[in-house]
């Protein structure tokens, strides 16, 4: 009885993950070999074509995407990374306060922000009507719909899941490290290159992880900020299940999508050398 | 001072913010450290040893002060522009870079050429006798090769002085003897001047050529280990160095009447601290001879410690004085609990405070 104690403990989580994880992706890898449709039904026929037709046709969302999620997370890097270090290293007493600041747009739906970014940008809004009554914009000026929209949409709302792991990393580095490095002659510049950044790459990883996946899959930025032209594989998923009741073609479409982010966090980590990095930050 | 100091302190201050009060670290401290010689900041936590070696590797700047370099004053210049090194407490090593990248960090920082590099890191590493461990990774190592890498990480860039930071209070008992002996070797192999904060007495006296013993922020004595055991400055000096009886009064014809006894302190008169070690005093039945110190006083405690006895001698004015016995001839007490005995001592070693 003692040695199955904590498989006991396990189970409650390993019949959740079974419910809710292994079975639906069952059925949806069976859904997406069916043929059919929503009025006489879906029959299993393997039909393997779904996934080429699929991918055939939806090809440019998919890179757009791809792109899309690329561009977010450089964005996401390039702004995180600071705000991380300055509240790792420079925030002191008021590190919790600023911590707390990061996590306080959760509080509103991701939806209702999002939706406030459209009011905020909309063509003849708050911001831009103004600044066009003043003439200070041209009439035809617009951000909405636009590749920038959905990618600073995207920026704005993932930000903090990069932040956060590189604080994590960040905090975690012995200020005495970077005192050795001083003392052995490094300037600040050269201290942050060879000690602070290697050393926060574990944090580096997670958050790019944390950001890439979930921007690249996700339907609301694109929806709400974006116009015909910036059409991403979330959307047209969601069109396909809900509108078009296309099943097949939308689980066709999921496994995809999840198996070219696997390929591309596999090629990642590799190039990355995480097994390394990880160690070194396991000390 | 003769010739150029290595390291001098002048007047130097430190002051913290904390919580809108203004708290001083370091309270003035004016001091000179020779080239070449093994030099200890030794004190209790929160004595500004610490922060007095943290304004001379550059890591603070002084409120107020001067510090200079061999002649040079560095007060506002960075660490990574001193030519010092220094051995941090916990050795902060970089975790993610090999024994030998870490040795190699300054070198590499300094854009010395490859060869010469790979030659100095590599006679440092046998220096420390870890040419074998090259390739580890800082966590794979011990404690005690932690600590030689950091050594050989500060040794292998030259430096003209060495700070080392609490090195050994990681290690266990053996291992700190040892290293306290390894270091004494490699300073005079390498004949550079040794800066070393601890707040272990014994090691400072050990290493040490001269021993600087601060307190809340000043420097109580500065002087060689031998004076400061024999000769201590203050009431603090004695009590912090090793262990130290001190018994004060009025002193009249230069004796002080004490405890049914008297001690001898020839040429004082008038209120006086005097300091007595406990291995100087002799404890035993009769009564000793007129030219000793004595006093008299019932045992209170006695302690069996292997190498010695130590007891606790309970005088008629309620003073308590320790008193430490060699176990020359054997296990036996001289005096059992509630003994009534003499504690004598030569005159030379009653030391009177301040004199």
């Amino acid at each position: 009885m003692r040695r199955l104690t904590p498989y006991l403990l396990a189970l409650p989580s390993w019949m959740w993950l079974a419910i809710f994880l292994v079975v639906p992706m069952v059925a949806m890898a069976s859904v997406s070999l069916q043929t059919g449709n929503a009025i006489d039904g879906f029959a299993m026929t393997f039909s393997f074509s779904n996934y080429s037709d699929a991918i055939g046709r939806y090809s440019t969302q998919l890179a757009r995407s791809l792109l899309y999620g690329a561009l977010a997370t450089v964005a996401m890097l390039v702004i995180g990374y600071p705000v991380a270090y300055f509240i790792a290293f420079k925030a002191g007493a008021r590190k919790s306060m600023f911590l707390f600041l990061l996590l306080l747009p959760f509080f509103v739906s991701f939806v209702l922000r999002t939706i406030s970014w459209n009011f905020l940008l909309s063509d003849n809004g708050i911001l831009f009507g103004t600044l066009k009554d003043w003439g200070l914009l041209p009439d035809d000026f617009h951000v909405l719909a636009t590749t920038f929209a959905v990618v600073g949409g995207l920026t704005y709302n993932f930000l903090p899941f990069m932040i956060l792991p590189i604080y994590v990393a960040l905090e975690r580095v012995d200020p005495r490290v970077v005192e050795a490095a001083h003392d052995l002659y490094a300037t600040r510049a050269a201290a942050f290159r060879r000690v602070v950044l290697p050393l926060s790459l574990p944090g580096v990883f997670a958050g790019v992880l944390m950001t890439f996946v979930p921007a690249t899959a996700d339907p609301i930025n694109a929806a709400i900020l974006g116009g015909r032209s910036n059409t991403m594989i979330g959307n047209i998923i969601q069109t396909e299940y809900l509108t078009n009741l296309d099943y097949p073609t939308a689980s066709a479409l999921s496994f995809t999508l999840m198996a070219v982010l696997l390929v591309g966090i596999f090629v990642y980590a590799r190039a990355l050398g995480t097994e390394n990095v990880l160690e070194a930050a396991a000390r | 001072m003769t010739g150029l100091s290595a390291i001098e302190l002048e007047d130097v201050v430190k002051e913290y913010h904390s919580h809108g009060e203004v708290v001083q670290a370091v309270r003035g401290v004016t001091l000179g450290i020779e080239e070449g010689e093994f030099f200890s900041l030794l004190g209790p936590s929160g004595c500004g040893k610490t922060t007095t070696m943290r304004m001379i590797a550059g890591f603070e700047a002084p409120t107020k002060g001067v510090v200079r370099l061999h002649g040079q004053d560095v007060t506002g210049v960075p660490p990574n522009k001193r030519d010092i090194n220094m051995v941090f407490q916990s050795y902060a090593l970089f975790p993610h870079l090999s024994v030998w990248d870490n040795v190699a960090f300054g070198l590499r920082q300094r854009r010395t050429p490859k060869e010469e590099i790979d030659r100095r890191v590599g006679e440092m590493l046998e220096i420390v006798d870890l040419a074998e461990r090259g390739r580890r990774m800082p966590r794979q190592l011990s404690g005690g090769q932690q600590q030689r890498v950091a050594l050989a990480r500060a040794l292998v860039n030259r430096p003209r002085a060495l700070l080392l930071d609490e090195p050994l209070g990681a290690l266990d008992l053996k291992l700190r003897q040892a290293m306290q002996i390894e270091l004494k070797r490699i300073q005079r192999e390498v004949g550079i001047t040794f800066v070393y904060v601890t707040h272990d007495q014994g090691e400072a006296l050990t290493m040490s050529d001269r021993i600087a013993v601060m307190n809340d922020g000043v420097v109580e004595q500065l002087a060689g280990p031998r004076e400061i055991y024999e000769r201590p400055a203050s009431a603090f000096v004695a009590g912090f160095i090793g262990t130290s009886n001190l018994l004060s009064g009025s002193a009249t014809g230069g004796e002080l009447a004490i405890g049914g006894g008297r001690v001898l302190v020839p040429g004082h008169d008038g209120d006086v601290t005097v300091t007595v070690r406990p291995e100087k005093i002799t404890i035993g039945t009769d009564e000793p001879a007129r030219d000793c110190s004595a006093v008299r006083g019932t045992v209170a405690e006695v302690v069996y410690l292997g190498t010695y006895n130590s007891y606790a001698v309970s005088l008629a004015d309620g003073a308590e004085i320790t008193v430490f016995q060699q176990n020359v001839h054997d296990a036996t007490a001289t005096a059992e609990r509630g003994d009534s005995v003499w504690l004598s001592w030569r005159a030379q070693h009653s030391y009177v405070i301040g004199s």
